[in-house]
């Protein structure tokens, strides 16, 4: 894997593109990493951390079961580091998502248990609420000029206080089996299987063939425009490691109970929030706005109508949330939802969102969420008690962003 | 008479890029008014800076020499220590402080268990009030204050730090006459006490009336120290000195044939955010199709302030007035609604105001026009780094790739991104407010041959600029600003330094 040639702007415009896809770019991995340093450096965190508690769990931690139950565990907290750290990135905060998490679940519950309406209509409901509270906020944040971190204070108080209300300070449970489906529920045996679940690897395949063939015309059009692309064996490389990542994941969940709903829920969220935010206008103005306020209001951003979105749009996740963590807990209790805020957040700075504003990315949040759920659930398996696991959380976000910083400083930033 | 207080020997003070003073010597007597004269950028804050440590020793070249013995300053404590005191234009005082907690901020009148005394506190404070005149209340909280009320307050503070060089930067450049009268008259009584004054200023007709010497700085070298007792330096002998430089030949050459009018703005007036003041009053401006017009203008003159407000109205409030382009009235209420009327403005403040320095070169050069780049709202990426290549090598930008962040780039190369982003939208008429600041001979060049290159293709630009000679050298035509009304408008052929400082200067007249 030896490099072909140092960039591809060197490049002879005479060659065609699908020719030259197969042989130019870069592969001195040294360039790669450092040319995104902040970012790689998650993912070989993220890598060490399940060795690690891989190592100290004898292999329980990747065993099929406990894959399975990873995903269910966090999934709801990995949709609020979606929105969080959109919120992040624009150089806001949001306090309020466990209540939020909390009112909407009691809204659905409220409707679907108490008053028997149809298990979707709780589900509609939920995620209602959870954009009319976000419509809430982005009032105040972006109309009336109120700083994000006092608007989603009062939030989490009064979003507590209502969900109380709603509930009459009792729980209510059982959610019709539907509607446990959405947190519980897997797809299974749909195309057969000799102890494994076909349909899970199926469409793991054909999750890694997108991949494969997206990132391909990726490349293609990154060469026509000739801008710099890695070299094609490492590329291959690199779709080949995703691939047997993901297959391996998929061989775990397919020889437990299948392919979870939650998780094509989770994966769809992924996909479609970083594409809004690396390829959007609205994604854009989000950057622009949390990296320089005043150079994107002198820009033509509307920055009061992205900020309303920004807010509304966290709303709604944190009613998809609010319908995930109702299904799973099947019911709703007046303290659920508590300190949700906390895991988002952390999640979001873990996966490299700036304090200050204007850097991170949906990927990594979700993937600094997930570093949190291996910690715990590592944690978990091993008997160690709540309060140390709280200690190690809370230590490894303040590394983490100590590591921000550091990186910040030297790459000489002037901010 | 030589009793010099104070010695600064060929002082040089370098920026990465910028060398912003060069061999500057300057000597003050003792117990005079020393007046520090030069343009906009010519180099006075900066030796300012030198004089009083925040530019620590080490940092420049040159000796300080106070009072006989050379010093060395590493911070505003060690010039404040031996008794040099500076009072910055924007005035340093923490508004929800009364007066006496704020002339004794860091310096607290502490009893015997080192709790603060506040009886001995706001005692004091009266006293020092007295001795500058101002008739108010220790406890009163500073916000209450006007500013010129505040200015006493903080040279009171100076006083209460036994100052025995007192530096003011633009004393009065935010006050109105009786209160700059009152001011002066101050700075006359502390003379008598024996303290001596360095005073920046770019009001002449108070240099003349008040300062014992002059010392003028152009581009960062002294030219020459007046003496003003005899009273015969008038000030056009002293503008003579702050412009006296040559045109030199690093202004392109350029064919002007301007076209029809582009912009047109009439009755142009502009509140102050929240002081209860005009900072542009009824100005009609125009620019043609072809044409580079100038704004000129001293600091605080309302230039920034009349270009952002008809930016889109991003300063000011109850702006009043119309605008025209091609003839025909438009709104520019927004931004967004200015960008779609042709309109840009590239700001004078790159870092602040211009640019999302954490993100790459390419995200810059596209952020005014991703409507340009996108559709149905999703931005074609591969597209966006295109363009941006384009205009990196049209306008030479130097940096490793469009994926570089634009806070490692240097000044100039900052500014070219700037007037990318801006290109790109495609704009009728620019509004280009201090371009060439901060960067060095060679990038202003190139900044000044693209504007070229932007008029020959039918543009409209506007420039508003503290450098003369740079106005001189690029406009067709050129406006002054005074005191936020237009107070003439000269052909470049007619237009000199000298008549268009006296312009620049004239608000007196004007305003009464």
């Amino acid at each position: 894997m030896t490099s072909t040639k140092p960039t591809a702007a060197e490049e002879t415009a005479s060659e065609s593109a699908p020719a030259a896809a197969l042989h130019t770019g870069i592969s001195d991995p040294r360039t790669l990493i450092m040319r995104n340093l902040r970012q790689s450096g998650i993912y070989v965190a993220f890598v060490a951390i399940i060795a690690l508690f891989a190592v100290l769990t004898d292999g329980v931690l990747l065993s099929p079961g406990n894959i399975t139950n990873i995903v269910l565990q966090y999934s709801y907290i990995l949709v609020l580091a979606i929105g969080m750290v959109i919120v992040i990135i624009a150089g806001h905060i949001d306090l309020s998502v466990g209540s939020v998490v909390a009112l909407t679940g009691a809204v659905s519950a409220v409707l679907v248990i108490q008053q028997d309406y149809p298990w979707w209509a709780g589900m509609v409901a939920a995620v209602a609420v959870g954009v009319a509270v976000g419509a809430w906020h982005g009032f105040w944040v972006a109309y009336v000029g109120i700083p994000a971190f006092i608007v989603t204070l009062a939030g989490m108080l009064l979003f507590r206080g209502l969900t109380l209300q709603v509930l009459d300070n009792i729980s209510l449970s059982p959610f019709p089996s539907e509607y446990q489906k959405v947190a519980n529920g897997f797809l299974n045996g749909l195309i057969g299987g000799q102890g494994y679940d076909a349909f899970t690897l199926l469409i793991a395949a054909i999750a890694v063939g997108g991949y494969a063939v997206f990132g391909f015309r990726t490349r293609l059009a990154r060469i026509r425009y000739q801008q710099p692309v890695e070299s094609f064996p490492l590329f291959v490389t690199k779709v080949l490691l995703v691939g047997a990542v993901v297959m391996y994941f998929a061989w775990q969940l397919a020889h437990a109970r299948g392919l979870p709903i939650v998780l094509i829920i989770l994966a769809v969220l992924v996909l479609a929030y970083g594409l809004v935010t690396q390829r959007t206008v609205f994604g854009r103005q989000v950057y622009a706005i949390g990296g320089n306020l005043s150079a994107a209001m002198l820009s033509g951003v509307k920055v009061k109508k992205v900020n309303f979105w920004i807010f509304v749009n966290m709303g709604f996740l944190a009613g998809v949330a609010g319908v995930i963590y109702s299904s799973r807990a099947n019911g709703a209790q007046p303290a659920a939802g508590n300190m949700f805020e906390l895991d988002a957040i952390a999640a979001a700075f873990i996966g490299g969102a700036a304090v200050a504003g204007g850097v991170g990315t949906v990927q990594g949040a979700v993937v600094g969420g997930l570093i949190m759920a291996v910690m715990s659930n590592g944690m978990q398996l091993m008997g160690v008690d709540q309060s140390t696991q709280s200690v190690v959380k809370g230590l490894v976000l303040l590394v983490a962003v100590a590591f921000d910083i550091y990186n910040k400083r030297r790459a000489g930033a002037t901010r | 008479m030589d009793d010099a207080i104070l010695e600064m020997r060929g002082i040089t003070k370098r920026f990465p890029g910028v060398t912003a003073l060069q061999d500057v010597s300057i000597t003050v007597q003792r117990g005079e008014i020393h007046a520090i004269c030069g343009e906009n950028g010519a180099g006075k804050s900066t030796l300012m800076k030198v004089l009083s440590g925040v530019y620590p020793t080490g940092s420049y070249e040159g000796e300080i020499i106070f009072d006989g013995q050379p010093v060395h300053f590493n911070g505003i404590r060690d010039s404040e220590h031996v008794g040099i005191v500076i009072i910055h234009q924007e005035l340093a005082l923490v508004p929800y402080l009364s007066i006496a907690e704020n002339i004794f901020l860091g310096n607290e009148r502490k009893g015997a268990s080192s709790l603060i005394d506040w009886h001995r506190t706001n005692a004091e404070a009266g006293k020092l009030l007295e001795s500058v005149g101002l008739a108010e209340n220790p406890v009163t909280p500073v916000i209450q204050l006007g500013v010129g009320k505040q200015q006493l307050v903080e040279i009171a503070k100076a006083l209460s730090k036994e100052v025995r060089l007192l530096i003011l930067d633009e004393p009065t450049a935010a006050l109105n006459d009786i209160d700059s009268a009152h001011l002066l008259g101050l700075l006359r009584k502390l003379k008598e006490r024996g303290i001596t004054c360095i005073m920046i200023s770019h009001k002449l007709n108070e240099i003349t009336a008040i300062a014992d010497s002059t010392t003028v700085i152009r581009d960062g070298k002294t030219v020459e120290t007046l003496d003003m007792r005899a009273g015969d330096v008038t000030q056009e002998r002293i503008i003579r000195g702050m412009v006296g430089r040559d045109l030199e030949s690093f202004y392109p050459d350029r064919v002007s044939s301007p076209g029809e009018e582009v912009l047109r703005i009439e009755d142009w007036t502009v509140r102050h955010p929240v002081q209860d003041r005009n900072v542009v009053e009824g100005a009609n401006i125009n620019v043609r199709a072809g044409e580079v017009v100038g704004i000129a203008g001293l600091m605080g003159a309302g230039r920034t302030e009349l270009a952002m407000s008809v930016f889109g109205r991003s300063y000011g409030r109850d702006i009043s007035g119309r605008i025209f382009m091609h003839g025909k009235e438009v709104k520019a209420r927004n931004v967004a609604e200015a960008i779609d009327n042709g309109i840009a403005y590239a700001t004078e403040d790159r870092k602040r105001y211009g640019l999302n320095l954490i993100a790459d070169v390419a995200r810059n050069i596209s952020a005014a026009a991703l409507g340009k780049l996108s559709r149905a709202g999703w931005v074609n990426g591969n597209e966006e780094i295109k363009v941006a290549e384009q205009k990196r090598r049209d306008m030479n930008i130097k940096t490793p790739t469009v994926m570089s962040v634009v806070g490692q780039l240097s000044g100039g190369n900052q500014q070219k991104v700037v007037l990318s982003k801006w290109l790109l939208t495609d704009p009728d008429v620019l509004i280009l407010d201090e371009p060439t600041r901060g960067i060095d001979v060679g990038a202003k060049y190139e900044i000044y041959t693209i504007i070229n290159k932007l008029v020959a293709d039918g543009k409209a630009v506007i420039v508003i600029s503290s450098e003369l000679p740079e106005l001189l050298g690029i406009c067709d035509r050129i406006y002054t600003l005074s005191a936020g009304r237009i107070t003439g408008e000269v052909p470049v052929a007619e237009a000199t330094q000298e008549n268009l400082m006296a312009l620049m200067t004239k608000e007196k007249e004007l305003a009464a």
